[in-house]
């Protein structure tokens, strides 16, 4: 019989209390592995490689804000852009794809977050080389639209939903024009889940989407450096084009016309920079070199969105996190000292158990090694058992998780870092079996016969 | 296998600082294959001896030769395993471990020396102490004679030269008092086992060939 089987057999004969004890360090892994899996949903919510561009330009400011708003769509925008400066973007030599956004509308109902785009937004690639996908059909009609996963579920919208948005701003005003769903967008596991996508046009041809032609001048002119004239004069057929189609004087019923460029304006740009290989140019390199050269002027910002979300990662959300692996690590320890108690209070009843094994042979290395064993056995097998747990909670957690949040989670997930808590548990293991098992190696054998 | 005593000295130390001898064995010896009964009343010295003949307690000076060996001057590492290979203990309790099944506790009785645990063998002791259908049964399933017959299993499992019984029917009724004593006796003539049994019942002790009273050794018991 071996030293292993001795100790399952003491371990059986206790089944109670070595269950309870068991279960203890089962949870407190089991937690673990939710926290790990936490870390790591939490990790994969903001890894801008799920991002498919290099650079997002925007106006000057906070360049957290503008990720926030452009990529989370949780934060209101910082300010706008003309669409001369889109459109001079887009013929930049340096450039592959640059893709107006236009945010800042949310829907009536459910409050989603609104952007306009083009259908080109959805050719881009996500996390890596995955594919947007539709239900139906990708908006490419002035009124049509397309809806994340998370915003089809919950609102319970299904192609042919027509809906209205709440424009942004205190008034909360609601905007007269229906957009038609087109097409429901395939879970991404991005904020792109929570995000109806309007065709861009339509978001414009809004009214109050325009900017008032004084305004969008002066604005032109101030961004460009140029004056009010030479703007004037760039747009003179704009102008002419707006006087004659006066808004005001009619309504819109019946027929569609086009946003003049100079009232159109963005909130931001995507970029994806052109990559060369071959002639040593990389697509970060230029970005890098891109956003540098923006920073020297007064116009835009271009922001690596890895940046400042790297540095609020670190500074707020990586201490979270941090915090909250270090109070699992406690639950663990505090589960090894209940284990410890359990096997530690065990020994005044086993005194004997344990001279009679010493009078039948066994040296005190035997039975200091036997209580080692039922320790680590104690431990692995919570250890384990808390690695199941903890995964087979989440199998039946994470649809609930899912609906209630939209986060993606995938519960058969492994984090290489579970591989490290078998090591740990099992040194946990032998900490709190030293001292029980020095007190069976100092047993009196005669005392206790 | 002989086992020879010299001079073997033991004393504790009491609460008060003083020294309380208990043994003064100037010589006592037992012959291969002999069976003998060390009666005493309580208190005598009876279990420190057997303990110091088993390599359980050290005496203060003296020598306890068993086959050869003076088992005082082996480390205590090597005496446990000199007591697991060579010597059985027959408890006045039985001290049978209550999670262990009746095989399994003799297969417990096998695992701490240096032979294999041999499972047949175990079986084949058990057989012939009438246990072959109680395999499998816990002590507590087991009678007060069963779990006695599974505890001498157990002591001679590993085939020893000599068994030490400390008060075997102790905890027996007294109609089952002569069966455990005959067949701790025939088990022992069968193995060729030499036999050292301690008692306090001189009616028990009379049962064996040799009668020792432990006053007749231990000095300390004798009036000064």
């Amino acid at each position: 019989m071996s030293l292993f089987t001795i100790a399952l057999k003491s371990i059986r004969q206790r089944l109670l209390a070595s269950s309870l004890t068991a279960l203890s360090v089962a949870l407190g892994v089991a937690l673990m592995i939710a926290v790990l899996l936490a870390n790591n949903i939490l990790q994969r919510t903001f890894n801008l490689q799920q991002f498919g561009y290099d650079l997002i330009v925007g106006p000057k400011g906070s360049q957290l804000e503008l990720v926030l708003s452009t990529v989370y769509r949780i934060a209101p925008p910082i300010e706008n852009l003309p669409w001369r400066y889109y459109e001079e973007l887009k013929q930049n030599k340096q450039i592959a794809t640059a893709v107006p956004v236009a945010l800042g509308d949310r829907t009536e109902e459910g409050g989603f977050p609104i952007l306009g785009t083009t259908v080109e937004y959805f050719n881009v690639p996500y996390a890596g080389e995955r594919r947007f996908r539709t239900s139906d059909a990708w908006p490419k009609g002035k009124w049509e639209s397309v809806v994340g996963s998370q915003v089809a579920r919950e609102n319970g919208w299904k192609v042919g939903q027509e809906f209205r948005m709440v424009h942004a701003g205190q008034d909360d005003h609601v905007h007269d024009e229906r957009f038609t769903v087109v097409g429901i967008l395939e879970q991404t596991g991005t904020p792109n889940d929570r995000t109806v996508f309007v065709n861009l046009e339509g978001f414009f041809a809004i009214a109050g989407h325009e900017k008032p032609v004084e305004e969008a001048i002066a604005r032109e002119a101030d961004f460009f450096g140029e004056t009010y004239e030479e703007v004037s004069q760039r747009y003179a057929s704009d102008i002419a084009e707006i006087k004659a189609h006066d808004h005001s004087s009619h309504d819109h019923e019946g027929h569609d016309h086009a946003t003049p460029n100079l009232q159109k304006e963005v909130t931001a740009i995507l970029i994806r920079m052109k990559s060369e290989e071959g002639k040593g140019y990389l697509a970060q390199t230029r970005a890098i070199e891109f956003s540098s050269k923006l920073r020297e002027g007064f116009q835009a910002q271009a922001v690596n969105p890895m940046v400042p979300m790297q540095r609020l990662m670190t500074n707020l959300v990586g201490n979270v996190r941090q915090l909250l692996l270090y109070l699992t690590g406690v639950i663990i320890v505090v589960s090894g000292i209940s284990i410890f108690v359990s096997i530690y209070n065990s020994m005044s009843d086993r005194r004997r158990e344990i001279a009679i094994m010493r009078a039948l042979g066994a040296d005190r290395m035997k039975v200091f090694t036997i209580i080692l064993l039922e320790s680590i056995t104690l431990c692995l097998a919570g250890g384990i058992f808390g690695i199941l747990l903890g995964h087979g909670g989440l199998i039946l957690l994470a649809p609930i998780i899912e609906a209630q949040s939209g986060l993606a989670i995938d519960p058969l997930l492994f984090d290489p870092k579970e591989l490290i808590l078998i090591p740990v548990v099992t040194a946990l293991a032998v900490l709190i079996g030293f001292l029980p098992g020095l007190t069976a190696y100092r047993t009196d054998v005669a005392e206790n016969l | 296998m002989s086992l020879e005593l010299v001079n073997v000295k033991k004393s504790y130390r009491e609460p008060n600082g003083d020294e309380l001898p208990v043994l003064d064995i100037p010589k006592f010896s037992l012959q291969a294959e002999e069976q003998a009964s060390l009666v005493g009343s309580s208190g005598g010295g009876k279990t420190t001896l057997l303990n110091i003949i088993a390599g359980i307690t050290t005496p203060d000076s003296g020598s306890v030769v068993v086959s050869g060996t003076d088992i005082t001057k082996l480390p205590e590492a090597a005496r446990d395993r000199f007591r697991a290979e060579r010597i059985g203990f027959v408890f006045q309790t039985f001290n049978l471990l209550p999670a262990f099944s009746a095989l399994e506790n003799v297969l417990l009785g096998m695992s701490f020396s240096r032979g294999k645990v041999d499972r047949a063998h175990a079986r084949e002791l058990l057989g012939e102490m009438g246990l072959s259908q109680r395999l499998s049964h816990l002590p507590g399933q087991l009678s007060v004679g069963e779990q006695q017959r599974v505890a001498i299993a157990r002591a001679i499992a590993n085939r020893p030269q000599l068994l030490l019984a400390d008060e075997p029917t102790a905890s027996v009724d007294p109609t089952n008092k002569q069966t455990v004593l005959d067949l701790i006796s025939k088990v022992c003539a069968d193995h060729k086992i030499s036999l050292l049994v301690v008692t306090h019942d001189p009616e028990i002790a009379g049962r064996f060939p040799r009668t020792v009273p432990i006053a007749e050794i231990n000095t300390v018991m004798q009036p000064a």
